[in-house]
Formats: structure tokens, C-alpha cells, sequence
């Protein structure tokens, strides 16, 4: 038998030694970027992320806080939940985002809105436009059936089993995976009712950023999106990163953009008086 | 022989039959094999409409699951219905109404308060028989996701403008199901005043299940 790390302090050693690894996807901590749009500062940094591509992760957020997604390479599926942090059977429904706002398409000013009528996050900033809110997640009935397998212990780990995983990571259960919003991959819907899927892939670095106006938790997959016509598993890395900004004000334009968005905000407002 | 034009082209033994009455909630295990037909007894009644596999209440009907596979918001004619996880949960075997909607939702007092103002919160609505359904069976508002309308129309216009409208139902009008699982149904009668999908004035339903 061959003996490579025989001893406790070898083994420790051996851990040790790895530290300072950089890879592609990973976090960084204490979170640091040096692209932060102006008027943020560092120290309002709280979390720097690269999700890998089949990847995942997931992060509480204090309402006022931004969350930018960077479609780094073009390949993006950002699958996402949302959850109020504090009683997390408030979740996103994606029915009433697109029923109340009486339209299906997401972009810059819409809102996301949970199942109680108040607003979890809006989208301040958009520059990608194909967005979609109907479509969903792959499975890993849909894996098989499109890459031979679908576990999330093997190459092409399907949407859903990531999304599982990372509500697991806030005791969350199977009943607690609610429809998603895919974002950076779109769905346009023709007047029959057909979904054509906008897959891209799009040119690098195109960039969302998402406005708390809960305490929220996020969960985010990055899986090929469920209607992606390739053959392989395409799908590149997706970076996070999140800040603390000022909740939104009684004059914030978005807010008071249409009749429903104010009385969801007021919803919120409603909640926080307390 | 029956002259009930409600029952006309349906095969098989009657094992259930219950109207529904108009805002109520209505729950029934219907085992697999087994059809469930609804009748829109008055027309353009919204039959709001969740699945949960018998076996596994965790494994529910997914609308973006279901019209993923198909390619198609509208259910049809040949839709299947499926699950969180994939799997055939019902299929639509017939229906005399051209689509039925899944991206709707159901309305709840809360997100009344926002389509119509907070002078509705105090109205019933199907949240809140979804809510007293599941509730019998220890489920409850996490199991709650997006559901089927049927006799509900949402068309989807060029520059993504949504809405329900007026309905292409009419009396008598049906929807046949044959479940390809043992599934749980259920239903709210939708008890919305606001908007077209109960054509402003909410109805009963009849619900027949054959083996």
C-alpha cells in the first residue's frame, strides 16, 4: 500500500498548502472589485462571486442592497429565486409579476413581486433585454433526456437539483422550489402562444442589477436554459457581486412608475412599519 | 342511456359527480387511469387548478415545466401536464374550448390590492381556497405554485402586453383530464368580481370523474 499523507500533520500540511488557490469560480473574501459603479464604496462591498457554469450559489441581502449580475462570457443562465428572508413561504410568483405588471416581458424598471403582493426586488439597471419569466428550469428528467444524464454529482447538473440545493442551504425543502425568472436567456412569445427561446449567445459582459426592497434571500442556478437548442451543455460563468445601498425613497422613479408598482411598494413599506 | 348533454362522449363508469358551487373550493383524489371532466355549467367560469402527486405532495403540476415540453404557453387539446419533476402528472384528453391559460395565476386579497386597489383585501379569492383546501390534507401556502385556468384566457400580444379578457367559453363547454398518476385536485372556483374571467359574475362548476 502506498502511504501519501500518512500523519494528521502531513494531511495538514498537505490542506495548508493550498491556500491562495485562485480559480474561475469562486468567491472572493473579503469581497473586492474594482469596478463598482460611482458612488459605491468598497466598504459597501458584501459579496463578489463567480458562479461556475452548471453551477450555483445563494446569499441573504438587506433590502436596500444591489445585486449586479455579469453575464461574463456571453453564456449565462441565471435561474433565480426569492425568497423574504425572514418567512420564506413569501417567495417570487412569477404569475402575479407578469399579471400585475400586464406584461411578459422583464427589464429595466419592472418589478419582481412575491406572493403577497409587495415588491422583493426591482431591476434598476438592464443591459441585456432578453429575460425570461415562463419558461422555468431544466430537470433532470430534461437533462437525461437531452445531455444522457442530469445529477448534480455529475458533468451536466440540471437547474432544478441546483436550485434544491441551495434552498437547502437555508433549511429550505423540495416544497419551497418555486417557478423561477430566468435571466440573460429570453422567451419571446408569439401571438399562438408559442415560446421562441433567445439563447444567444450574446456578446461578454452584459450586466443586470437587481434593487432589494425586502430582506430577501436569493437563489441563483447557473444551468443551460431548459429550451436551449445545442447539443452540448453550454453555459459559461456567471459573477455576482452585491452592496448596500439606500432603501427606496417616497420619490423613487420606479416606485411611482404605474398604479400597481406604488401600491406594492406601499405593501412593503406597509410590512416594515412595525 | 342518459340524454345529459354534460356527459355526452364520455366512456366508462361515473364514480364521482359534484357540482361545485360558485367561489368554493373543491380537493378529490382521482387515481390514475381514471378522467376527470369539468363543465363550465354557465360559461367562462376560471376553474383555478393545482396538481399533487398522491404519492409525494412535494411533486406538484409545474406550469413552466409543462409548457417548456411543449413549446406553447396555451394548454390544448394533447397537453400533458406535468410535474416539478418532469413527469406526466394528467392529460388533457379533450376539450371543446380552443385553450385554457397556465401563466394567470391565481388572484389572491393581496395581489387585489394591487391590480384593483386595497378597497378589494377584504374579497374571497382563490389563494384563499387553495389555502383551505390543502390546509385539510397538511399542506399549505409553500405548496401553493403556479396553476391551470381553465375556461380563462390570457392572450399574449407582440410588445408583451398581458391581461385576462374576455373568455371563449360558453355554457356547457367542457375539459376532459385522464390522470397518468394518482393525483390530489385542487380547484378553486374563482370568486373574482374584478376582471373578465368569470365574465364579472362568478358560477357553478361540475366536476364528473369516470373509471
Amino acid at each position: 500500500m502506498t502511504t501519501l499523507l500518512a500523519d494528521p500533520m502531513a494531511a495538514r500540511e498537505h490542506a495548508r498548502a493550498m491556500a491562495g488557490t485562485l480559480v474561475e469560480a469562486m468567491p472572493l473574501l473579503p469581497p473586492a472589485a474594482n469596478d463598482l459603479p460611482a458612488g459605491v464604496s468598497p466598504e459597501d462591498l458584501v459579496w463578489e462571486e463567480t458562479i461556475a457554469a452548471g453551477g450555483y450559489a445563494t446569499r441573504s441581502l438587506k433590502r436596500g442592497a444591489r445585486l449586479r449580475l455579469i453575464d461574463l462570457k456571453g453564456d449565462a443562465c441565471a435561474s433565480v429565486m426569492i425568497f423574504n428572508g425572514e418567512m420564506p413561504s413569501e417567495r417570487l410568483n412569477v404569475a402575479d409579476t407578469v399579471k400585475v405588471q400586464w406584461n411578459a416581458y422583464l427589464g429595466e424598471g419592472k418589478l419582481l413581486l412575491s406572493d403577497m403582493g409587495r415588491v422583493l426586488m426591482s431591476i434598476v439597471q438592464d443591459d441585456a433585454n432578453t429575460h425570461d419569466a415562463f419558461c422555468g428550469t431544466s430537470n433532470a428528467v430534461t437533462n437525461l433526456a437531452k445531455y444522457g444524464e442530469g445529477r448534480n454529482s455529475g458533468a451536466f447538473p440540471n437547474g432544478r437539483d441546483r436550485l434544491l440545493l441551495g434552498a437547502a442551504k437555508h433549511g429550505l425543502q423540495r416544497r419551497d422550489v418555486h417557478p423561477c425568472v430566468n435571466l440573460f436567456k429570453g422567451a419571446r412569445i408569439e401571438t399562438d402562444g408559442a415560446i421562441t427561446p433567445l439563447i444567444g449567445p450574446f456578446q461578454p459582459g452584459r450586466a443586470l442589477v437587481l434593487r432589494a426592497e425586502m430582506n430577501v434571500v436569493v437563489v441563483i442556478a447557473n444551468c443551460p436554459h431548459v429550451l436551449d437548442p445545442r447539443e452540448e451543455y453550454a453555459v459559461t460563468p456567471l459573477r455576482a457581486s452585491a452592496w448596500h445601498g439606500p432603501i427606496t425613497t417616497e420619490d423613487d422613479p420606479v416606485r411611482n412608475a404605474t398604479p400597481e408598482s406604488l401600491r406594492a411598494f406601499q405593501n412593503v413599506e406597509d410590512y416594515f412599519r412595525r | 342511456m342518459t340524454s345529459d348533454p354534460d356527459l355526452s362522449g364520455l366512456s366508462g363508469m361515473i364514480v364521482h359527480d359534484e357540482i361545485v358551487p360558485a367561489r368554493a373550493p373543491w380537493l378529490h383524489h382521482i387515481a390514475a387511469g381514471q378522467t376527470l371532466r369539468i363543465v363550465d355549467l354557465e360559461g367562462n367560469q376560471a376553474v383555478d387548478f393545482l396538481l399533487y402527486s398522491a404519492a409525494d405532495d412535494a411533486e406538484r403540476y409545474s406550469a413552466q415545466d409543462t409548457v417548456s415540453a411543449q413549446g406553447n404557453l396555451f394548454l390544448r387539446e394533447g397537453t400533458v401536464l406535468r410535474s416539478n419533476e418532469g413527469r406526466p402528472m394528467m392529460t388533457i384528453v379533450g376539450t371543446s374550448v380552443e385553450y385554457h391559460d397556465t401563466i394567470g395565476g391565481a388572484c389572491s386579497c393581496e395581489s387585489n390590492t394591487l391590480r384593483y386597489g386595497h378597497h378589494t383585501k377584504a374579497q374571497h379569492a382563490c389563494v384563499e381556497n387553495f389555502l383551505e383546501a390543502n390546509l385539510l390534507e397538511g399542506r399549505g401556502k409553500r405548496d401553493i405554485v403556479s396553476n391551470i385556468n381553465f375556461f380563462m384566457n390570457v392572450p399574449v400580444e407582440e410588445d408583451g402586453a398581458l391581461g385576462i379578457v374576455d373568455g371563449i367559453s360558453a355554457p356547457g363547454l367542457t375539459v376532459d383530464l385522464r390522470a397518468e398518476m394518482d393525483v390530489i385536485v385542487v380547484v378553486s372556483n374563482c370568486p373574482q368580481i374584478n376582471n373578465p374571467c368569470n365574465a364579472f359574475n362568478p358560477t357553478p362548476v361540475r366536476m364528473i370523474v369516470t373509471a
